[in-house]
């Protein structure tokens, strides 16, 4: 993380500027990305030339559309499992080589694996967390999603 | 656009195309256009069109966290009476600290907790700093209706590839 960090100071104010600006609505226009320079200053290769180095330095994890699948038919479920340290390693295998897991993360509590589940149908969901226990050889607790109150990234650099 | 089948062929194709990232071309709409088999006004407006519908929630970059130091993050969880947590929910989601506020029906009898804020910071002391606000807007606005909670802080990211829809 410290290589990652410095990548950060590296960051000059029109990085930032331009990172500000594309957290909000890209512009479906025919240049999109002479818009948005001409929003900062810049010219379009610049912003296209910028947007490729942030992408490169992983400064920008991801540029392009945020698909919200259950407006499309599909489903997304947070997942949690107990997992023993001595299973650790094979469970995170056998869980992170699945396309349904959207993203993963270790946490510190008697809970120690949370997962995002990111399925085509809602039926998948269940059948998906199924065959992981029947995989891994421990419960997969589902924390369906009963109401979204925010989802949003507000990370002003 | 049918009801039932809000996703049709090509709007699943245009979504494979995309999920990995718009093209750093000076007209990507062209660029995605020809992998899907659509011209690039096409592409614009189906994609204006899902923003409409939601099926996109928006078109941006996601800057990475732990780049930019912003390295703890903590799931705060908050066991709220069910009938100030929507009112509570709303608060909480708006604070500038929180990316994600949901509800989600507690697990009892061990998990309690109904309301779900990620919460980052550039330390852990930061971040449980931002907690003691939602803590503390909580008992000034419901004094009472917060029954328990607790912080789950991440300690490694074990995978993060966002969507990935199989062909």
């Amino acid at each position: 993380m410290r290589e990652r960090s410095a990548a950060a100071a590296d960051l000059d104010a029109i990085d930032r500027r331009l990172i500000n600006s594309l957290q909000g609505g890209f512009p479906l226009s025919e240049r999109p990305y002479a818009e948005v320079g001409a929003g900062i200053g810049l010219d379009e290769d610049e912003v296209l030339r910028r947007i490729g180095r942030l992408l490169a330095d992983g400064v920008l994890s991801r540029f392009g559309p945020m698909f919200q699948i259950e407006r499309a038919g599909g489903a997304f479920c947070l997942a949690a499992m107990e997992v023993p340290e001595a299973d650790w390693a094979r469970v995170v295998e056998q869980v992170n080589r699945r396309p349904e897991i959207a993203h993963n993360y270790r946490r510190e509590h008697h809970l120690n694996m949370w997962f995002v589940l990111a399925t085509g149908h809602p039926d998948d969901i269940g059948r998906c967390a199924r065959e992981i226990e029947t995989e891994t050889g421990h419960a997969v607790r589902l924390f369906p999603k009963e109401r979204e109150y925010f989802v949003g990234m507000k990370l002003e650099v | 656009m049918d009801a039932r089948d809000p996703l049709d062929a090509i709007d699943r194709r245009l979504i494979l195309a995309t999920q990995d990232g718009l093209p750093l071309a000076r007209d990507p709409w062209a660029v995605v256009g020809e992998q899907v088999g659509i011209g690039a006004d096409e592409v614009r407006a189906r994609l204006q069109a899902m923003l409409e519908r939601g099926v996109v929630r928006r078109i941006g970059a996601v800057p990475n966290h732990y780049a930019l130091g912003v390295v703890a993050n903590g799931m705060s969880v908050w066991d709220v009476a069910d009938a100030v947590i929507d009112a509570a929910g709303e608060r909480i989601g708006a604070l500038p600290f929180v990316t994600h506020c949901y509800r989600r029906p507690r697990a009892l009898p061990d998990w309690p907790y109904n309301l779900f804020a990620m919460v980052h910071g550039r330390t852990r002391d930061e971040v449980l700093a931002h907690v003691g606000k939602i803590r503390a807007l909580l008992d000034a606005e419901h004094p009472g209706a917060l029954a328990a909670s607790d912080v789950l802080f991440s300690s490694a990211i074990l995978k993060k590839t966002g969507l990935r829809l199989r062909n």
